[in-house]
């Protein structure tokens, strides 16, 4: 099946060109953080994690959302969901990949990273991480391609990929609360420390991650024959729109403790990221912009003249993505830290070179996608499923 | 079949090419490294076949020992005791890192990264020389420093 | 580890612990406040103790600059998160770092609370201007922090910034040796420690 991807349209092999680019550009970036150090980036003693981890999280999530159309396909035999599992799989291989990619990025000593199964540490949750997401991967990759080779030889997939399917739904899960537990037991930092992170990765996640496949969907229907039914983008729509609302309200009950209950600790990082604290405010337009996004977001969503209509509802997946990227990326991991430990408060941006790697790293994600969904595509064309 | 000639053909160069650097160097003379051992001792911690066979997995055991288990001295096969230090006790007696260490180490092209964080001899009298360097010379001459060191 | 901040407070100009600490483990000097590298170094009262500050404060606290140093936790999250065992507790209570072992990953340093790591994040070697070179450097990349002169507790020895103090005004101890002088200086002293309700245990005292 592999050579579906090689062999192309002048478009195809245009765009893959593009992202090689891209790569190359990343990966030059890359080399010079490699040899000089961290210190390229942006980040600093007080705001110890910055863009490399704040994408890592984000694509956690958008791998995780695959199970939104795997859950009711697999266990509510919701079948207008058959022709976008395999996208949604496909969609988390990408993501999962790029995630890793952002861990080693983001490493001090790469060379070293192997120290991790060199010396297990059961009580790290980052040992956790690394189980899960390389499960996820395995996992995923496994009910993908089975599933996507049984349509090529017009067969149906083996009897034993079905407990993977099935393991493959809580394991999405998974992935996303430990992520959210790298965060939400540490002492001292109280942007973080708080029991409904898990929660509110995950609506993050689930509605962030099914805009994506939305608007990769309506990109494939205008290249391609493919089309997985009004019906389905419906549904799909339905959820990002349940998603996001909980997301909100997840979010709207953290303001409520932070600022009600007037602790400082907890009121800091929001009025750092909202209005900006003791005269540093470079995170605030980013802040309101999600904002901003995310209430017109809620006005497309919302009423089903706008959410059914697929161009309104494709703008309303565009901002749902920009809004929770902002939100979940850089507010949620800057904003962590900052005040730091010693109530100092020092900004973060990124850098070009640390733009260029993370540029990079998805562009790497995109190849992996597009060569992925070109196969998938070509079968299904071939066989006549679409 | 299609296109065996061409095929074979590349086959060929290929096999060439990457076996150049066997063409290159036959019939000369192997290079051999000399690692300069120290003159006014004649024992190392252990025995010279050990050490030349083994000498990583000493220092990983004493890395080990000295970090995460408070053990600082080295008791070797004759039951003497060392204190654990490369920087301060290897390099003691093997005075030139260059001379020593690396002579082997290039030639296998081995790259520990030892002297990263550890001091070596060569560096640790480079600094010195700086230092009183800086001490003769002005403020300015002192504060372009930084940089210069390597 | 005991403090007493009120010779401190006495002698505003000395820096002789964090000189001699800088010293002994080839600690850089970093201009750049993003890549700076502190083992031991001084805080204002209200950053140092953001929840005992208070704007009633005795006058004479107010803006006074405590020492702040790797508390050595009796329960550290550093260690609890780190991924590779590169941190861990000593039996002795000494919050260790394996810089052999460090994959750099910020980890611990996003789980303390006091500020006490640092990364790496430019090779360190060009700011050290005055090295030791009985003390290794550290390279890029990994995180270090006070390790408590381990190497010299393990050879009887104070640790340097101890015995660097000409007052006197840094006294360490056995806490586990119910008869050891820094027990009878906690028992006879009102004694501070940072963010106690955060549960880590530090193991600094402070006399204000």
């Amino acid at each position: 099946m592999l050579e579906k991807a090689l062999v192309g349209s002048k478009k195809y092999y245009l765009w893959l060109g593009f992202l090689g680019v891209l790569i190359l550009v990343g990966f030059c970036c890359y080399i010079k953080q490699f040899f000089f150090g961290l210190g390229i980036t942006g980040m600093s003693r007080s705001v110890s994690w910055g863009f490399y981890v704040a994408q890592f999280t984000y694509l956690v999530g958008i791998a995780a959302s695959a199970v939104m159309v795997v859950l009711p396909y697999y266990l509510h035999n919701y079948k207008e969901f058959g022709k976008m599992t395999i996208l949604g799989e496909f969609l988390a291989i990408a993501a999962v990949t790029m995630c890793i990619l952002f861990i080693l990025v983001d490493l001090g000593q790469v060379h070293r990273v192997m120290n991790v199964l060199l010396h297990p540490t059961p009580h790290s949750v980052m040992f956790y991480d690394m189980i899960v997401l390389s499960g996820y991967l395995m996992i995923n990759i496994i009910c993908g391609w089975s599933a996507l080779h049984a349509e090529y030889k017009g067969s149906k997939p083996p009897a034993w990929v079905k407990p993977f399917v099935y393991l493959s739904i809580p394991w999405a899960f998974s992935i996303h609360t430990v992520t959210a537990f790298l965060y939400s037991g540490m002492p001292g930092r109280d942007f973080w420390l708080t029991a409904i992170m898990a929660p509110r990765f995950l609506a993050s996640a689930f509605c962030a991650g099914p805009s994506l496949l939305l608007l990769l969907t309506f990109i494939l229907k205008g290249f391609t024959r493919f089309d997985p039914g009004d019906k389905a983008i419906k549904t799909l729509a339905k959820i990002i729109t349940y998603a996001f609302l909980a997301n909100i309200f997840f979010f709207l009950c953290e303001v409520f403790t932070a600022l009600y209950s007037h602790i400082p600790a907890h009121r800091y990082p929001l009025e750092y990221l909202f209005v900006g604290l003791h005269g540093h405010g470079k995170l605030v337009p980013w802040i309101w912009t999600s904002w901003i996004c995310a209430a017109v977001a809620v006005v497309l969503l919302v009423p089903p003249k706008t959410r059914n209509n697929f161009g309104t509802l494709a703008v309303a997946c565009i901002l749902v993505i920009l809004s929770t990227w902002i939100d979940k990326g850089m507010g949620l991991i800057v904003g962590g830290f900052v005040p730091d430990p010693l109530d100092h408060v020092m900004e973060y941006m990124p850098t070009l070179p640390e733009i260029g790697i993370t540029i990079g790293v998805y562009a790497i994600g995109f190849l992996i996608l597009s060569l992925l969904y070109k196969i998938a595509i070509t079968v299904k064309e071939q066989r006549g499923l679409i | 079949m299609y296109d065996t000639g061409k095929i074979l053909a590349f086959i060929g160069a290929f096999v060439v090419f990457v076996s150049t650097p066997f063409w290159s160097n036959f019939g000369k003379a192997a290079f051999e490294p000399h690692p300069k051992l120290p003159t006014q001792y004649k024992e190392c911690v252990e025995s010279k076949e050990f050490m030349r066979a083994d000498h990583m997995k000493l220092l990983r055991l004493w890395r080990y020992d000295v970090v995460r288990k408070e053990q600082r001295i080295y008791v070797n096969s004759k039951g003497e005791t060392y204190p654990i230090s490369l920087q301060n006790e290897c390099m003691r007696c093997h005075t030139s890192k260059k001379e020593f260490c690396d002579q082997c180490h290039n030639y296998v092209a081995a790259h520990p990264y030892c002297w990263n964080c550890h001091i070596s001899p060569e560096e640790r009298k480079g600094w010195a020389s700086k230092e009183s360097l800086k001490k003769v010379s002005t403020e300015e001459a002192s504060s372009e420093l930084p940089a210069s060191h390597h | 580890m005991v403090i007493d901040t009120r010779i401190c407070r006495q002698h505003p100009e000395c820096n002789k612990c964090i000189e001699a600490c800088d010293h002994e483990h080839n600690v850089p000097h970093i201009p750049d406040k993003k890549h700076e590298i502190k083992w031991i170094w001084k805080e204002e009262f209200e950053n140092a103790f953001p929840d005992t500050a208070q704007e009633y404060s005795i006058e004479h606290l107010k803006g006074t600059e405590f020492l702040v140093l790797c508390n050595h936790c009796e329960n550290p999250p550093c260690v609890r998160v780190c991924p590779t065992q590169a941190t861990f507790k000593r039996p002795d209570g000494i919050v260790m770092m394996d810089m052999h072992r460090c994959i750099g990953c910020r980890f611990c340093m996003a789980a303390c609370p006091f500020g006490a790591r640092n990364f790496n994040w430019i090779n360190p070697r060009a700011y050290i201007k005055d090295p030791n070179p009985e003390y290794p450097t550290r390279m890029r990349g990994v995180v270090e922090k006070c390790i408590f002169c381990n190497e010299r507790i393990d050879q009887g020895k104070l640790p340097v910034c101890a015995e660097a103090c000409p007052y006197g005004a840094i006294v360490v101890g056995d806490l586990a040796d119910p008869n050891s002088k820094i027990n009878q200086i906690l028992r006879e002293n009102f004694t501070i420690r940072r963010k106690t309700h955060l549960g880590t245990g530090p193991s600094v005292f402070y006399i204000v």
